[in-house]
């Protein structure tokens, strides 16, 4: 009886371990996923959207930093995001939540576009 | 001082065989008249005196644009004085324009207080009135809202309108609305349906003076500077014997002549812009400081009755 309590002492402890590990291991995915949801910047420079073209992963917030010294805009002609006028130093952020292309211009400059690919 | 021609020297109307073919301004001291059939060039001497008599026309008027009312950068850190100066200017014009069209940015952020001090300066221009086009500086954030409550009055749409002044008749053109990705400006369908029935009814020998911000032809489209449907809107003034364009947008002038339509281009108040191609982008372009006043100016515009087309002068603001 004793050797069977140990046993099962001995597998619940190893079961604990391995929960508490399988725990752990679960937190340190969940945090590397919230990490690759991070953050990713869009510069606005010379009249242009760099990278013009970039690919996040759903949940990215992106922040375009305009440093021209002019205005620009964020606009999706598919009415997904629009910022307002952005001058020098402004910021504008959004969150693509959603997988897909999302393509954008600047709708003062619009010979300025840009794309930002969501997986 | 010269005299103004007021009678009509050319009984039988306006002269159709002549074309402008200035096409090399600096944009500073030439002026090109078209006399008798003849096209003749005066240039400004050092002295600043040109013949008085090329400058005769049945009126004068004037073309003021760029100021970017709010724009404080390395460019021009002042452009409310340069602005000023643009003015004085105008006011020292050996005859006064009759009116002045300003085509466009007035300000640099569509702000109302970039607004008030446009307003505040253009009040001392010794004239009989300002008429204006937007840019698309002034309809950020309100799609035209603030600028057509200051100057939109008795304009249709996103404020296009026309008007006749001694037998001329102008239209101010919108084409900084409504842009596409990737497109240039644009007119839209509403606008041109307008003008199209604006002129239907005018006579072919009516001069026809179209002012607007982005210019209307295509001068250099990766940098935006070119109208997606300008062509679209020039098919109907193409029974017209004399028409005029004036833009700006651009910062500098340029010139061109493509049968009966002269394209001309203004210099900003507030700052250059390099010439196509000649840097990384578009933006407001640092000159030495001792430079900028000669590459911002006045444009003054003398109609000839009788002459195919107008007597157009750019003035920098300096060295002119």
């Amino acid at each position: 009886m004793k050797r069977y309590i140990r046993n099962v002492l001995m597998c619940a402890g190893l079961l604990g371990v391995v929960a508490s590990a399988a725990m752990i291991h679960g937190t340190q995915i969940a945090r590397a996923a919230a990490e690759k949801n991070a953050a990713a910047s869009i510069t606005i420079d010379n009249f242009s959207f760099t990278p013009k073209e970039i690919t996040v992963a759903a949940g990215t917030t992106i922040t375009w930093v305009n440093h021209d010294d002019v205005p620009h805009t964020v606009v999706s002609p598919d009415k997904k995001f629009r910022s307002k006028a952005l001058d020098t130093d402004d910021q504008f952020s959004f969150t693509f939540t959603q997988p897909g292309t999302y393509a954008y211009f600047c709708s003062v400059h619009p010979m300025m576009t840009g794309k930002i690919i969501v997986n | 001082m010269g005299n103004i021609i007021k009678e009509n020297l050319n009984p039988d109307g306006i002269d159709r065989r002549g074309f402008l073919k200035c096409m090399a301004w600096a944009g500073t001291g030439a002026l090109c008249v078209m006399q008798g059939g003849v096209m003749k060039s005066f240039a400004f001497g050092a002295d600043g005196k040109i013949d008085k008599a090329a400058m005769k026309g049945d009126f004068a008027f004037a073309q003021i644009s760029d100021s970017h009312i709010g724009f404080n950068k390395a460019a021009n850190p002042d452009v409310t004085a340069t602005l000023r100066e643009a003015v004085s200017k105008l006011n020292a014009l050996p005859q006064s324009p009759e009116f002045v069209l300003h085509t466009g940015d007035l300000t640099q952020l569509s702000k109302a207080e970039e607004f008030d001090t446009l307003d505040q300066s253009l009040k001392s221009v010794r004239t009989g009135g300002v008429f204006y086009v937007p840019g698309e500086h002034d309809v950020l954030n309100d799609n035209g809202v603030q600028y057509r409550e200051r100057y939109g009055k008795d304009t249709k749409g996103d404020g296009w309108y026309s008007f006749d002044h001694k037998g001329v008749h102008f239209v101010g053109l919108v084409n900084v609305m409504n842009l596409k990705a990737g497109g240039l400006g644009s007119l839209g369908t509403d606008q041109l349906e307008w003008l199209e029935d604006d002129v239907r009814h005018l006579k072919h020998s009516t001069p026809i003076v179209i002012f607007a911000h982005i210019p209307l032809w295509t001068i250099y489209p990766e940098w935006g500077w070119g109208t997606d449907d300008s062509q679209q809107a020039l098919s109907y003034l193409k029974k017209f014997g004399s028409v005029s364009v004036l833009n700006g947008h651009i910062h500098q002038v340029m010139q061109k002549v493509e049968g009966n339509v002269t394209f001309h281009t203004a210099m900003s108040t507030a700052f250059p812009q390099p010439a196509p191609g000649q840097a990384a982008s578009p933006g407001p372009m640092k000159v030495p400081d001792e430079k900028l006043r000669s590459v911002l100016g006045v444009t003054n515009i003398n109609f000839i009755r009788g002459k195919h087309t107008l007597a157009v002068v750019d003035s920098p603001l300096a060295g002119g």
